[in-house]
């Protein structure tokens, strides 16, 4: 009973961890009231994804993703899962370029209205 | 960036780390084959290296290493050498991006794609490189304009 | 949501359905068979570099032009404001 209550343990706090990391970009996204800190909440929310992508691909006893002669390919659990490390890849670095544009729109909303806070700028909108 | 202060120390500091920067960037892209790298960190390494000068040392100094009107061709380059790849094996008979009906003579399928995969990524890193510059310089001008 | 991940398998457990040689339906997985086939396929050791290269390409040739347009959006925005507020 004890020996299986570990083992539940030690296969899920990795997740638990992700999870606590996505409800405070959430808070981040839904409560702060100035734009950039709600930016900061949604790469805190992205990189828990990632985070639970890369965690998801790990096997017990297994090596990295690069061939070694030592250790045959034949045996699938020597190697970690590649696919989720590929789409992770690719996610972050988009991940840095829609960084990029918001901020660029973050600029233009403060130059053409001088504040970035989200109650002022529905006041002055409308 | 209105009130900068010169610091020599930093720029020496800069000086003397965006090479080393710029070197293992390149490692990284032309190494992906055989470590853990590729395109998308090399050229993000390869970024960081042109940006750190940027944020030394203020837009004369950057502006000696890589022009400002020179991200958007590099860009364009990059997509152009992806693109270029998978329309050469179109026109020579074979599926989009199949690399083994790439015209390079006495080679085999298997170190035609192998080949085939380095010339990508040499594209992917020009143009994620090219975009990060493009961004930092386009973000940095619209500072100043609101003054 | 913590509850409900408690019903997900186990991290690192390599018997996974998701680690396994072939789906329920009898189909390959594609990350075992990108194990077994991408040294015989490419002469590659980095298997994460001929799936994004190789296997996925097209979808990476996606993402690339994602990456150009985020810094055209960057371009467009900020240079265009900058040329109006110049003739005003």
């Amino acid at each position: 009973m004890k020996k299986k209550m570990i083992d539940f343990i030690l296969g899920h706090y990795a997740y638990w961890f992700t999870i606590i990391i996505m409800c405070i970009g959430l808070y981040g996204i839904l409560f702060k009231r100035n734009l950039i800190k709600k930016t900061i909440g949604l790469t805190i929310f992205q990189s828990s994804i990632v985070l639970f992508y890369v965690s998801i691909a790990s096997k017990w006893d297994a090596t990295v993703t690069v061939l070694d002669e030592n250790i045959p390919i034949e045996n699938v659990s020597n190697y970690l899962n590649p696919l989720p490390h590929t789409l992770m890849l690719t996610a972050i670095v988009v991940g840095v370029a829609i960084l990029g544009a918001s901020y660029a729109l973050l600029i233009n909303i403060y130059n053409r209205y001088g504040t970035l806070d989200e109650q002022e700028l529905l006041d002055k909108i409308s | 960036m209105r009130d900068r202060i010169d610091s020599p120390i930093v720029l020496l500091g800069c000086r003397l780390l965006s090479p080393y920067i710029m070197l293992f960037g390149f490692y990284v892209v032309i190494h992906g084959h055989y470590s853990p790298g590729g395109g998308f960190q090399g050229g993000a390494l390869l970024g960081a290296s042109f940006l750190l000068m940027r944020v030394a040392g203020g837009d004369e100094i950057g502006r000696l290493q890589l022009k400002e009107h020179l991200a958007k061709p590099l860009a364009i380059l990059g997509v152009a050498i992806y693109f270029g790849t998978g329309l050469l094996s179109i026109l020579l008979g074979g599926n989009f991006l199949d690399y083994s009906f790439l015209p390079i003579p006495g080679m085999d399928t298997e170190w035609l794609r192998y080949t085939g995969i380095l010339i990508i990524e040499v594209g992917i890193g020009l143009a994620v490189m090219a975009t990060f510059i493009m961004i930092y310089d386009n973000m940095a001008r619209g500072e100043e304009e609101d003054d | 949501m913590i509850y409900a991940a408690s019903s997900l398998p186990y991290r690192g457990d390599p018997n996974n359905l998701m680690h396994a040689e072939e789906s329920m339906v009898g189909s390959k997985v594609i990350g075992s068979y990108a194990i077994q086939n991408t040294y015989l396929d490419a002469r590659t050791p980095n298997f994460v570099t001929v799936i994004l290269g190789d296997y996925r390409a097209i979808d990476t040739f996606g993402e690339q032009l994602v990456i150009y347009t985020a810094g055209m959006i960057t371009f467009l925005l900020l240079a265009a404001s900058k040329r109006r507020k110049n003739e005003r």
